[in-house]
């Protein structure tokens, strides 16, 4: 095997963050919380949640298992936000936690992303709470990349804030662009394809829809991919998605994946 | 809190189930602290087979209340490219190295046992006997007689402490145990993962069909299992399902287990094993 990139590692066991602010916007609730003995995460690296307490022992026992999270942003003395909508058992009990309540955390895991290639400007591609870890790469990349933006609807679509200066597309056509984000997607490589390198996050349906627009331009994309996962960190075999290569845990050799690498992009969620 | 096993010096009792920890995955995430800081006192690595195993289809897990149910296929790179990549990388390890192994007929569990024999760095070998002779179509650790059998065929290849590691998915564990033990098995280990169905949607969701459910939810069925085999033989056991806490350790060692395995916590808390040692020794025993 080859070398591979260098990523921020995790400081080894799990630890308890303090929630300092949770915010509401739109369908989605917004996590800050006070990582001050962590590293500064890689843009797309995880880590995997749950809270202090109350985690398990509700209707059906459940959560059980943390829940993986890539990072929305970072902020100064070890802050770490993170992006979530309610809609399993998990992140119904991430949802409801309130500031000076402890977050377990483990990480940053993963591979994040890698810069454009000299003379490529970055394009970012994000679809629903997959938006996250744009937010985060947007930041690190500087002023510059151009961004695209997919949601259900108008509730869904209050994320945009996080990307300031985002095109927008929403299912309903309430915000922007009626149709999904790779109608804009489309349009944008039809004008300049030898322009962009791609970095896109979101359902499975999107991202092949994107790997395949950008495979059939030999535009660079990088995809950020969910999967199920237990651990976090390679020990359960769990998380894996078929790749040119085999079956990949996309805890260690993802979350983010270059394109040219997937067949096809039609991986089942985890738990939520 | 030192203990001996199977002629083994032990710094606590606390290990990893097979197939629950990847030292050389974990480096990549944590790099060397995971060394240092080795939370087992000792290491069970995942089952290595004769042939590359690519595993199961997708998906894989499923959370039910108060557990996990896996569908892995014991993914592994086969004897030959796990002794070339994986064996110098787990050398490095500051504790004993236990080898869990598995074959499909009892010759292909000896040329497992014979490979590893001849490595120093092997401290102990364990056999997963959760799959089928092929030749008898017979789950090997789910019968008296099989187990018998692929043990009088084993145990002449090595003097390194073979475990046996025991299913759950049978009728009388300890029968098997009982087994095991004259026929030359020097402990044993369980439980396995018990078997369970992941439905949605009113369909099978795991990828493998069928999977094996640990957790929490089996801690009682591995309570009650452990204390059976404990009552039926005089050689070592190790104990594990469920186990969470300190006290959840103590209650396997009070039923007869000289070890205690940590498996799922480890998911929710990599350092589990660490953390369940030093619980332990806070926790009354019987």
């Amino acid at each position: 095997m080859s070398a591979e990139r260098a990523r921020t590692l995790a400081p080894f066991g799990r630890r308890v963050a303090s929630v300092s602010a949770v915010r509401r916007l739109g369908a989605y609730t917004i996590l800050h919380c006070a990582d001050a003995a962590g590293p500064r995460p890689d843009a797309g690296q995880f880590y995997m949640l749950a809270t202090e307490t109350g985690w398990g022992g509700g209707a059906g026992q459940r959560p059980f298992l943390p829940r993986a999270f890539s990072v929305l942003r970072t902020g100064p003395e070890g802050e770490l936000q993170f992006l979530l909508e309610a809609v399993g058992p998990g992140t119904a009990r991430l949802a409801e936690l309130a500031p000076g309540e402890g977050l377990w955390l483990a990480g940053p895991f993963g591979l994040g992303f890698a810069p454009p290639p000299p003379g490529f400007s970055a394009l970012l591609v994000g679809g629903g709470v997959g938006i996250a870890p744009l937010a985060i790469w947007g930041d690190q990349l500087g002023p510059g990349p151009r961004v695209l933006l997919g949601f259900r609807g108008a509730a869904h679509a209050r994320g945009a804030e996080l990307l300031p200066g985002a095109e927008v597309a929403t299912d309903d056509g309430s915000v922007g662009h009626a149709g999904p984000v790779t109608e804009l997607l489309e349009a944008v490589l039809s004008a300049e394809p030898a322009r962009w390198a791609v970095s896109a996050c979101g359902p499975a349906g999107m991202l092949e829809a994107v790997r395949a627009l950008c495979a059939r331009r030999a535009v660079p994309a990088q995809l950020a991919l969910e999967s199920g996962m237990a651990c976090g960190f390679g020990a359960c075999f769990g998380c894996v998605v078929p790749t040119r290569d085999g079956l990949l845990r996309l805890c260690v050799d993802g979350p983010v994946l270059d394109g040219a690498r997937l067949e096809h992009v039609d991986h089942p969620g985890g738990a939520t | 809190m030192s203990v001996r096993f199977c002629g083994l010096e032990l710094a606590h009792p606390i290990v990893n189930a097979s197939g629950t920890f990847d030292l050389i995955a974990a480096r990549r995430a944590f790099g060397d602290a995971v060394l240092h800081d080795f939370p087992f006192a000792a290491h069970v690595t995942k089952t290595v087979t004769l042939r590359p195993r690519q595993g199961n289809p997708p998906p894989r897990l499923w959370e039910p209340p108060a557990g996990l149910i896996n569908s892995i296929g014991l993914p592994n790179r086969g004897l030959e490219g796990w002794l070339e990549h994986d064996l110098p990388l787990l050398a490095e390890l500051p504790v004993p190295l236990v080898v869990n192994v598995m074959g499909f007929t009892p010759a292909e569990v000896g040329t497992l046992v014979q490979a590893f024999d001849a490595r120093p760095e092997v401290d102990a070998l364990e056999l997963n006997v959760s799959c089928p002779n092929v030749e008898t179509g017979l789950v090997m650790g789910a019968d008296p007689a099989e187990t018998a059998a692929l043990l009088r065929h084993v145990r002449p290849l090595t003097d390194r402490p073979l475990i046996v590691k025991l299913t759950p998915n049978c009728s009388d564990p300890a029968a098997v145990a009982r087994a095991a033990e004259q026929a030359g098995a020097d402990a044993v280990s369980l439980v396995n993962t018990l078997r369970g169905l992941a439905l949605s949607g009113g369909r099978p969701w795991l990828g493998g069909g069928a999977g094996g459910v640990s957790g929490p939810a089996i801690r009682a069925v591995a309570l009650a299992q452990v204390h059976d085999v404990a009552a039926a033989v005089t050689i070592p056991v190790v104990g594990m399902g469920g186990v969470r806490r300190g006290q959840d350790a103590r209650d396997l060692l009070d039923v007869g287990a000289t070890l205690v395995a940590v498996g799922t916590e480890s998911f929710r808390d990599p350092a589990a094993g660490a953390r369940v040692a030093r619980e332990l020794e806070a926790a009354p025993g019987r």
